[in-house]
């Protein structure tokens, strides 16, 4: 039994503002008993990045429905294993393309939840996938 | 509204009838326990006289073009024109845009829409950080005037009407729409069209952020003061309930949240500019969505045309008839469309867009089948505005005005959602108005609310979306996607450079000083971006003065 509750970090990198997705999931975390911070909108990659440290978050939740996932979510990935922090899980949600979904796990996002996701499954998810860190 | 011989009569009948349906359901049960719109209003088994008697037919009802113009704005309506079929669009870079537009008016659109790229809406160039990996996605690529050349070219600017979805940035788009018309020819008194600039929805709902909400609002009644003295045809402000929606809201927080927000902006450009109510009334217009739920959303828009009309005779002692007219532009709703099975779009978005033409809108866009994946192909987007036209001359719901008027439904329904209406409408007032409710997270909370509400609804299955959680197939998506090329970017902020090399760049300096000055002045801005953006300031240089001198809102998180 871990001794912390999961950390979870949900965040709108780049500027796309469409975010009822995110504050929906960061709802749905939250009653599913993890801690949730939510950055809003209009997060850089290296604020995202900065926070997750900062906050010493287990999880980070990237949302982006704008197109520019394929640029922005390994940019996050990337600074969080520049910086150490490579054990800190990024899973990601939005409008992504099928094709896009390989790059996106090649270059570490551990999981991908798109339209039609019932929002159990997320919660699911990531208790089933992550431990606190230490 | 009816005699009592005749509701006498109703009652007799209608426990006739209810006793029927006890049996009935005792025997074989109801499909479901409860029965209710898809924002959960709920809704009766039947509706009849009883429901509606209190109404008082010349004050509730009347005719078209009669206040409180529930039936209508103007007495001919769709018999005189049609609404305008307008499809928001825009993608990639200028050239691109400028060809699709050509596209949608050969194919029969009336009305030009702009969508712009996210850096845009923002406020940013191309070559900025902030933009990277952004540009073109969601629409048109405009950094400076050269750009906005390119997309208005061959676009007969004194015949045709635009509408520019642009917030933050709305002053710069609207200075450099001026600009391209009179290097075309055309006064300023002859263009016509809208730009959205409805900053108040951004902090509620679709959050395309700059400035904080006091120069936000203050920016906006520049452009109010603007359009009354020299741009008497242009909607300076599209008071928006689409993205409210779409952001998770209930049909009458969309209604509510949409109309306080237009009462805050004429507040704000009567006290602060000295204007007449009646001096820029006429020229405010309205945009709603337009959802599945096939009657809420007709009784929707015609409540809001009365609740439009009271608010500004009564609270605004508004004296021209033409400032009472709730006149708007819908789009069918985004968010009821869905990735699986994307076909059944086509058939949600015609039942929305017949709503919207039932509720009476003035003009409307209807989504492609596809934009829950990308920007609409050429073909997706030709069935969407084939839809409309299939409306306007094939179903015949044009014989006739507002045709559902007197149905008891109809009716009951349009005076319940402006009840609850005027409820939240109150609520905000005694909040001290709609930027104070903004600051406490109230309309923001309420959205939330609503769309976690709706999530966890569809999760259960009282909610249905088909394709998602009813008559889910295992399938692959087949229909053409359209990719906007990564490698746009970099011929974009190319371009961008050779502008800057071109122009008279100590010029520009001036331009954006004498913009800072009007800012710290509190003078009227639009001259001033006016005379910048012929000059070939960018849609960023100008951002950032403002940023400097309003300062930058970030958006708090709050869910």
């Amino acid at each position: 039994m871990a001794d912390r509750r999961i950390r979870i970090m949900i965040a709108k990198p780049g500027l796309d503002g469409h975010d009822r997705g995110a504050r929906v999931v960061a709802r749905t975390f939250r009653d599913a008993g993890m801690e949730v911070i939510y950055t809003g909108c209009h997060q850089t990659p290296e604020q995202i990045a900065a926070a997750a440290i900062q906050e010493d978050v287990d999880v980070v939740g990237l949302s982006c429905m704008s197109g520019a996932h394929n640029y922005l979510y390994p940019a996050v990935v990337n600074l969080l294993r520049d910086q150490g922090a490579d054990d800190i899980t990024v899973i990601g949600g939005g409008i992504i393309p099928e094709r896009d979904k390989e790059g996106l796990k090649a270059a570490g996002i551990k999981a991908l939840f798109t339209p039609g996701e019932p929002l159990d499954s997320l919660s699911e998810w990531v208790f089933k996938n992550i431990t606190p860190r230490e | 509204m009816f005699t009592k011989e005749l509701l006498d009569q109703s009652s007799q009948l209608r426990k006739k009838w209810e006793d029927e349906v006890k049996k009935i359901v005792a025997k074989q049960g109801d499909l479901k326990e409860r029965w209710s719109t898809v924002s959960d209003l709920e809704i009766n088994r039947i509706y009849g006289p009883e429901d509606i008697k209190d109404m008082n037919f010349a004050e509730d009802i009347g005719y078209p073009g009669q206040y409180p113009y529930l039936r209508g704005c103007q007495p001919t309506m769709y018999r005189g024109r049609y609404w305008t079929f307008r499809m928001f669009s825009g993608m990639a870079d200028a050239q691109t845009t400028n060809k699709r537009w050509h596209y949608l008016l050969t194919t029969g659109q009336t009305g030009l829409s702009t969508a712009f790229d996210f850096p845009t809406l923002m406020g940013y160039d191309t070559d900025d950080a902030h933009a990277r990996g952004e540009c073109g996605k969601v629409g048109v690529a405009i950094d400076t005037l050269d750009d906005f050349l390119t997309l208005v070219d061959g676009i007969p600017m004194d015949k045709i009407s635009t509408s520019m979805t642009i917030n933050p940035p709305a002053t710069i788009l609207w200075a450099m729409y001026c600009a391209a018309a009179e290097i075309k020819g055309v006064p300023l008194t002859r263009i016509g069209g809208t730009i959205q600039n409805d900053m108040l929805k951004e902090f509620i709902a679709q959050k395309t952020l700059m400035c904080p909400p006091e120069p936000s609002v203050k920016l906006i009644s520049d452009t109010v003061e603007f359009g009354t003295k020299y741009v008497p045809r242009w909607n300076t402000i599209s008071i928006s309930g689409y993205h409210i929606r779409e952001a998770g809201s209930t049909a009458v927080q969309e209604l509510a949240f949409t109309l306080r927000d237009g009462m805050e902006y004429v507040e704000d450009a009567i006290k602060r500019k000295g204007l007449h109510v009646d001096e820029f009334g006429p020229r405010l217009s309205f945009f709603f969505n337009s959802h599945i739920d096939f009657f809420e959303e007709i009784a929707k828009m015609r409540a809001a045309r009365r609740i439009w009309a009271k608010a500004m005779r009564e609270r605004y002692n508004s004296q021209d008839p033409r400032s009472w007219w709730m006149r708007f532009h819908t789009q069918t709703a985004g968010c009821s469309l869905t990735a699986q099975q994307p076909y059944n779009n086509v058939v949600r978005t015609a039942t929305e867009a017949l709503a919207a033409v039932l509720g009476g809108t003035q003009s409307l866009h209807t989504n492609s089948l596809d934009e829950v994946l990308c920007l609409p192909s050429d073909h997706a987007v030709q069935i969407a505005l084939r839809t409309q036209q299939i409306i306007a001359d094939e179903t015949g719901v044009v014989n006739t005005i507002d045709p559902l008027a007197g149905s008891y439904f109809i009716e009951a329904l349009t005076n319940e959602m402006e009840e609850q209406a005027w409820d939240y409408i109150h609520k905000i007032d005694e909040m001290g108005g709609m930027v104070e409710a903004i600051n406490k997270s109230f309309p923001q909370l309420e959205i939330t609310d609503a769309a976690y509400k709706y999530q966890q609804q569809v999760d259960a299955g009282e909610k249905i979306m088909i394709g998602v959680n009813k008559y889910v197939m295992d399938e692959e998506i087949d229909i053409p996607l359209v990719e906007i090329d990564d490698e746009l970017e970099k011929i974009q902020i190319e371009r961008l450079n050779a502008v800057k090399r071109k122009r008279d760049n100590k010029k520009v300096k001036e331009c954006l000083q004498d913009i800072k000055a009007a800012c710290e002045k509190g003078d009227n801005v639009m001259p001033f971006c006016i005379e910048a953006v012929k000059n070939y300031a960018s849609v960023q240089e100008i951002c950032d003065i403002y940023r400097e001198v309003y300062g930058e809102y970030r958006d708090p998180g709050v869910y």
